[in-house]
């Protein structure tokens, strides 16, 4: 798959994507609520969150297969509301991959190309430098219902990248591989999108997947965008609840905040209370947020905070034992990590939980 | 059928099936015995009869190549032959003009009224093309309502019904459906994003249509159209009722009985017409094969079908009232003649009165009731025997028993005038105690009728027993029923709609069916709908009383099925509910 030289025969000048404010509805299912993002030139951007929230939706909006009732999509600057799916040159892989069976794999790659009506020769080169790029040149003669899901899934991408799209749009690529195919065509999809720098959208409702080939995320629920953000900064500095909860475990613990000597304090229980660091904002309302490993359980003389709790029950989960904790009355996760020899807490048992406070934050919603 | 069981061990048995299966009891033996004898009696036996007689010398026996050359020498049968290959392939043209655009605009588009559309689309199917015949004379003959509007605004008239040409057009407008229902079906099975993929990478419009639409849907079209061949091919009574007898079934009926039943060039002619039919359904195969593009719905956004522009709009709707008018023209030139005083030379009948209905009820109503009787025995027949053949299919280890299924689908091939000459010609020579000869009983009508039917029942059967998960019968017998209690509590409450909806296929089609029915009917009083229709039909005078038991044949089966429709679906939401 390491070829430059078909990677300098697809290239493309990279370009970027706006949505500015867009609505769509099917009927009175309000689907997009006044989305707006920018995508930037060569990016690997992707939309995620749970199934139903509109991410299909709003790629296939860009693609031109929905029209908006309001709002615009610029594509390298240009507004294409207007335009028809097959005059917008923005590449779409689709989930189901879309192979037609009754064309060899060389003229599903071609087809684009054709209907361009690009001179012959160049078509064949255009086909061979693609079908070389996912490497299933030797493929090229067989029929899609004759390759596996992987090479159906390089098919379809070959098909797309054929024809030098301004953006490439990829629904779920990876949900119909099984879980180790998976993993290895993430790699080969990142791998591609930067040696041809093309802007690519990645729609997905697994946040590992985001996560592991995305340069941004836009975390989407309930048709707008709650967030948008690198992986990281997704993770640490959470916007919302829903974000924090998403991406990864996260323990969320309501209480109020009480004044006492000057010092703020966020009070779960009567009597269980810990210290808000004074950088910190804490809205009206807020929530105690913070990640499963960043509490421990007993004695720990890094953690910031110490609060009284019992066992409900245990984990293991191979490198680390998930607990189960009763801190007040709010219930909450922590990671241990697993030293061999090591005794587990029995359910009931009364524990320490320690917490870092530099890593905890307060969300209202 | 000898060595029949030794063949059939080399067929595994298939499915999900294959651990369940122990090996076959006694009943299961005998059942399949039975089944055996019925179809080597009254399948295999005739058609075999009628082969034989086609390559043995007349009064001999020896084998001999003799008559067919015969036929290949003489001018008639060869013309007969072009004839109706010419006359099949332009009814599938002229069919496929009419069901393509109604197929492709109530499948892709966002379009009022496209139930209603394929529901109408299946009308012309309960009417037997023959009696559409003679509305489409009044209609579209030379002398009929169009020709004559045509002749006094613009002076010139449109041959439609002259000669091959009216075949044609008849032919077309009652099958076309069997183009429709298999080209919806295509239509609707291919994945929206196949299309989207192609708008996608930038084609649009008729050329999307021919690149990706059409070539996906073409095994659809291949089944229905072969079908339509197949169909317009068998047929007897329309070219005989247009009088146009140089055509190939006409001709082996004609021999039959005005040469007599001892002639052999009926056979031979019958012969060449299981052969084409044989090889218009080896066609059909091996275009479905690995072919099966039905792409079911993965991924988000598939439901949309497209909104029309307004200029589209309209033109759709042009062209769909346009062709419905034109298929549902016989029925409704058919409802005209049923009311007609006198209807000749004129666009619309001089009056109306309702004497036809009054005469056909008094003295016709015997057509009814055999036909009531006839279809419903046939259908009956059908259900039992191709319930059964699916039991022993898919749920016995039984050696052979894909043979059964074979036999029976075979009757798929054998026009019903073959069937008819062979039965003629084989139980003619058998004669009851008081020397009556068997072929002469009305019984044998409803035998014809139900081999004839039986390939399209046993199809329902089988499809309803295959969706019949085995741990349920597994459950039964876990819990004490045994195999004969299991079937009868289980299998059978469970196949009901599966079985119910092969009777009204096979009841439904049996009563308009005329091709074996017209060799054998022997007496006006034994007669069914479809013959009394086809008497009526050749006199003038006879046309009102005929067109009125028309219109009561379209009425009675439209109604049995819209009645078994309705009880299938009720059943079904019980069953759904129940889970
Ligand atoms: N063609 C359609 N017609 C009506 N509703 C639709 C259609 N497509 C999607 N929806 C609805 O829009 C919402 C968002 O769907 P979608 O964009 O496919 O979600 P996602 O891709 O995030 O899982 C869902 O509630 C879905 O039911
Ligand atoms: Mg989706």
């Amino acid at each position: 798959m390491n070829q430059p030289l078909s990677v300098s025969t697809l290239g493309a000048q990279a370009v970027d994507v706006d949505i500015r404010s867009v609505d769509l509805s099917y009927g009175t299912n309000h689907v997009l609520k006044g989305i707006d993002l920018h995508i930037r030139p060569g990016e690997f951007f992707a939309f995620l969150g749970p199934s139903g929230c509109g991410k299909t939706t709003l790629l296939r909006l860009i693609a031109g297969f929905n029209r908006a009732d309001g709002g615009e999509v610029l594509v390298g600057g240009r507004e294409v509301s207007h335009l028809p799916p097959w005059k917008r040159d923005v590449g779409m892989v689709f989930q189901s991959y879309a192979l037609w069976p009754h064309m060899s794999v060389k003229r599903n790659v071609a087809f684009g190309l054709e209907e361009r009506k690009v001179p012959r020769a160049e078509i064949e080169r255009r086909v061979a430098a693609a079908l070389e790029l996912v490497g299933l040149s030797h493929l090229a003669d067989r029929r899609p219902s004759q390759l596996s899901g992987g090479q159906q899934q390089r098919v379809a991408v070959a098909r797309t990248i054929a024809i030098e799209p301004k953006v490439l749009l990829l629904d779920e690529p990876l949900s119909n591989l099984d879980a180790k195919m998976r993993v290895q065509v993430r790699r080969e999809l990142r791998d591609l999108q930067q040696r041809l720098g093309l802007t690519t959208i990645f729609v997905t409702h697994d946040q590992e997947e985001a996560n592991t080939i995305c340069d941004r995320i836009a975390v989407m629920n309930d048709g707008a965008v709650q967030q948008v953000g690198s992986p990281m900064e997704l993770y640490e500095k959470p916007a919302n609840l829903f974000v924090a909860s998403f991406l990864g475990t996260a323990n969320i613990v309501p209480g109020r905040v009480i004044e006492e000597g000057g010092a703020r304090l966020f009070e779960i229980d009567a009597g269980v209370r810990l210290p808000i660091p004074a950088h910190v904002t804490v809205p009206e309302g807020a929530k105690l947020v913070f990640r499963p490993q960043h509490a421990s359980l007993g004695a720990d003389g890094a953690r910031d905070v110490s609060l009284p709790g019992t066992v409900l029950h245990s984990e293991f989960l191979g490198s680390t034992v998930r607990y189960g904790v009763k801190v007040g009355s709010a219930e909450v996760s922590i990671d241990v990590p697993f030293q061999s020899g090591e005794a587990i807490h029995k359910p009931g048992a009364a524990v320490e939980v320690g917490l870092s406070l530099n890593a905890a934050v307060w969300l209202a919603s | 059928m000898a060595d029949a069981t030794t063949a059939g061990r080399a067929h595994a048995p298939s499915g999900p099936f294959r651990h369940f299966m122990t090996s076959a009891t006694p009943g299961q033996l005998a059942l399949a015995l039975a089944i055996t004898v019925f179809l080597a009696l009254f399948l295999i036996i005739p058609v075999g009869t009628v082969i034989y007689v086609a390559f043995t010398e007349k009064g001999t026996g020896t084998f001999t190549l003799v008559n067919f050359v015969d036929f290949a020498r003489t001018d008639l049968f060869i013309r007969s032959f072009w004839n109706s290959v010419y006359v099949s392939a332009m009814s599938v043209v002229l069919a496929s003009i009419f069901a393509l655009p109604l197929a492709y605009i109530t499948t892709r588009f966002d379009f009022r009224g496209a139930m209603l559309i394929q529901t109408l689309g299946f009308l012309p199917l309960i009417m037997p093309p023959f009696v559409g015949a003679v509305a489409m004379l009044l209609l579209f003959g030379r002398n009929g309502t169009v020709n004559l509007l045509l002749n006094d605004w613009f002076g010139f008239r449109i041959p439609f019904m002259e000669g091959l040409n009216g075949v044609i057009f008849v032919q077309a407008v009652h099958y076309f459906p069997f183009i429709l229902i298999n080209l919806s079906a295509a239509l609707r099975n291919i994945d929206r994003a196949m299309e989207e993929a192609a708008q996608n990478l930038g084609c649009s419009g008729f050329r999307l249509f021919r690149r990706i639409v059409f070539p996906l849907a073409m095994p659809g079209y291949i089944a229905g159209a072969s079908l339509v061949f197949v169909k317009v091919f068998d047929d007897l009574a329309t070219p005989l009722l247009l009088n146009v007898k140089d055509m190939l079934a006409p001709q082996a009926y004609l021999r039959v009985t005005s040469i007599g039943i001892a002639d052999p060039m009926g056979y031979v002619i019958s012969v060449v017409l299981i052969v084409m039919s044989i090889l218009a359904m080896w066609v059909s195969a091996r275009a479905m094969r690995g072919k099966d593009y039905a792409t079911v719905q993965r991924g988000g956004g598939g439901l949309a079908k497209r909104q029309m522009r307004p200029w589209e709009s309209v033109a759709a709707y042009a062209a769909v009232l346009l062709i419905l008018l034109l298929v549902l023209a016989p029925h409704i030139g058919l409802l005209l003649l049923s009311f007609a005083t006198i209807w000749s030379f004129s666009p619309l009948p001089d009056g109306f009165t309702l004497a036809h209905y009054g005469r056909v009820f008094g003295e016709s109503f015997v057509y009814v009731k055999n036909t009531l009787i006839y279809a419903s025995l046939a259908g009956l027949i059908d259900v039992v025997l191709g319930t059964a053949i699916a039991y022993l299919v898919l749920r016995t280890k039984l050696i052979g028993r894909q043979w059964l299924d074979w036999a029976a689908t075979a009757a798929l091939a054998i026009p019903g005038v073959v069937l008819g000459i062979g039965y003629l010609r084989t139980f003619y020579g058998v004669q009851l105690p008081d020397g009556t000869p068997l072929a002469t009983l009305w019984i044998v009508i409803v035998l014809a009728l139900a081999i004839r039917r039986l390939p399209y029942a046993l199809r329902a059967c089988y499809a309803a027993l295959q969706q019949i998960s085995v741990s349920l019968e597994e459950a039964a017998e876990n819990l004490g029923a045994t195999k004969v209690r299991t079937v009868r509590r289980i299998v059978l409450p469970l196949m009901a709609g599966g079985i119910l909806a092969g009777f009204v296929t096979s009841f439904a089609t049996a009563a308009v069916e005329l091709s074996a029915t017209l060799m054998l009917v022997q007496s006006n009083a034994d007669a069914p709908l479809a013959y009394g229709l086809y008497v009526f039909m050749q006199s003038a005078a006879g046309r009102g009383p005929g067109a009125a038991l028309g219109v009561i044949a379209v009425l009675l089966v439209a109604l049995c099925t819209f009645a078994s429709h309705l009880i299938i679906e009720k059943s079904q939401k019980a069953k759904g509910a129940g889970h």
